[in-house]
């Protein structure tokens, strides 16, 4: 919404130039700025004695122009992260459904235990988690990065699938019933796809943290992109290129993270124009399911009193 | 069990940081995240600019190279910082634009035909936004805020890989030293980080549940 058209009258000529020179001035201090910390940068450093080139020198960056670099950088890193992410994705999304279902069940003591399961993986940092199944369970560092994340975003999912489910119309459910169906099977084949492609963009956008968090695998000795270019490549090639491995690391999670979140937002997009609800904010996946559950919520109370 | 209660101290000595962790970043989030949320909605373009850019590329960048960034690259570059500062200037930038889009979520959330007709009976632009949207933001702005803090808290664990003694650093210590009671150790310290992301939890939902009949 553009508050700046109602909240205050329409700029005239001398506000809108104030607004295009202060525009301008911000520009050039924003762009000043950043020159000065390449420029920082880029000078060349004292040492101990010896004067090292600075951060933008060809020397330092020499390494990237070696195929064998790059080879080693998508072989071991980018494919270590990937395959984490991916298979951690399945899971997560396998469980997520799992849990829903178990959440949304009928009989009180398959709900309640599920419930304090899903509080109690949800309030837990991901990282204690991996620690958990790394020490207790020794499965090594790839399989507690991949059970921990699916074990986190799953409960996720699982709570944004079960708001989908409690959000729909009460009718779809009452309809499947009167087709004669079990419950069971209403569920599954009535109300479930229906929640499902309603939360699709929170489940993708939950999916972009699940590849953010593969980086956490890092701390807990797991060989993906960090510490393939940083410990790897970094105690090969030595100090001088830590800060252009750095920059290459941060390039290329950039691009997979972005473009995972791209396509989340152009699921949401799609996703909202079909269905007139109301559209999911897919950046924030935490929000998106409190206000889903909160409405849903809402919209069960009322309807409750509707029918009394 | 005797493990946990044995080093207690270790614990709570490694909790107090992470709370300290938690407050600090928590309040330079705040800020820094208010001041990117208001240069979004500025007129001024290039303020918007800067803003978007910056939203969008420390949202994608994973907290453990933010916090690579601040303990390893900064001191290389020729910073001499400790690195609990670091951690904090870590966690706080990277908490900034999740704060700035709930805060601006908030204020895009209050439906437009508020603010016309407090407009249109001839309120102007400071009690437009202090008497009838500021209200109206304030409480969507609240659920998203506690919903930040609680993966903030979360959060803080990361800095406990990056030489911060804190919550997940001291329970890391303690589980090499007591190999024999891991389960008991580590159950412990999630009982710490849950005594302070369910409450909040509960709170978000809570309030949440109550303000979304009232918008």
């Amino acid at each position: 919404m553009s508050h700046s058209s109602v909240l205050f009258d329409a700029p005239g000529p001398k506000a809108r130039r104030v607004s295009l020179i202060s525009s301008i001035i911000a520009g050039l201090a924003i762009a000043a700025g950043l020159a000065w910390m390449v420029w920082t940068l880029a000078q060349p450093r004292e040492s101990g004695g010896i004067t090292l080139p600075g951060f933008f020198a060809p020397t330092r960056w020499d390494i990237f122009a070696d195929p064998e670099v790059w080879q080693f950088i998508i072989m071991d890193g980018v494919l270590g992260t990937l395959r984490a992410a991916l298979v951690a994705a399945v899971f997560a999304v396998a469980l997520g459904i799992l849990f829903s279902l178990l959440r949304s069940s009928q009989t009180s003591w398959i709900r309640v235990p599920t419930m304090v399961v899903l509080e109690f993986l949800r309030g837990m940092p991901v990282l204690l988690m991996m620690l958990f199944i790394l020490l207790v369970l020794n499965t090594g560092s790839y399989w507690a990065v991949v059970a921990a994340l699916s074990l986190y975003n799953g409960a996720l999912i699982g709570e944004a699938l079960r708001a989908g489910l409690a959000s729909l119309p009460r009718g779809q459910r009452e309809a499947g019933l009167s087709l004669g169906m079990r419950p069971l099977q209403s569920k599954m084949l009535v109300e479930f796809p229906q929640a499902f492609r309603q939360m699709l963009p929170i489940i993708v956008a939950q999916l972009v943290v699940l590849l953010k968090d593969t980086s956490l695998g890092y701390i807990v000795g797991y060989t993906e992109l960090l510490r393939t270019n940083m410990n790897t490549l970094g105690s090969f090639y030595g100090n001088r290129y830590l800060f252009s491995l750095f920059v290459v690391t941060l390039v290329l999670y950039l691009i997979m993270n972005l473009s995972l979140s791209w396509f989340a937002r152009w699921l949401s997009k799609r996703t909202a124009s079909k269905s007139s609800g109301t559209q999911l904010d897919p950046e924030d996946p935490n929000q998106a399911i409190l206000v889903a559950k909160a409405s849903a919520a809402a919209r069960q109370s009322g309807s409750q009193a509707g029918s009394l | 069990m005797d493990a946990v209660i044995e080093n207690l101290p270790t614990y709570l000595e490694g909790f107090r940081m992470t709370l300290l962790l938690l407050v600090v970043s928590g309040v330079a989030a705040l800020i820094l995240g208010t001041i990117i949320a208001a240069m979004r909605i500025s007129p001024v373009a290039s303020l918007r600019g800067f803003a978007t850019v910056y939203t969008e590329l420390v949202r994608n960048t994973p907290l453990t190279l933010v916090l690579f960034f601040c303990a390893i690259i900064l001191p290389y570059l020729g910073s001499r910082l400790d690195y609990v500062t670091a951690a904090m200037i870590g966690l706080s930038v990277y908490t900034s634009p999740f704060v700035a889009e709930a805060l601006r979520s908030g204020i895009n959330g209050v439906p437009l035909g508020q603010a016309e007709a407090a407009r249109s009976v001839g309120l102007g632009f400071g009690q437009t936004v202090s008497l009838v949207v500021m209200p109206q933001a304030f409480r969507m702005t609240i659920p998203p805020l506690i919903n930040v803090f609680i993966a903030l808290t979360k959060n803080t664990s990361v800095a406990g890989g990056f030489f911060v003694f804190e919550l997940f650093a001291a329970t890391r210590e303690l589980a090499n030293a007591n190999g024999n009671a891991v389960i008991a150790i580590l159950l412990g310290a999630a009982t710490l980080y849950l005594v302070v992301t369910i409450p909040l939890g509960v709170l978000a939902a809570q309030l949440e549940r109550k303000w979304v009949v009232q918008r």
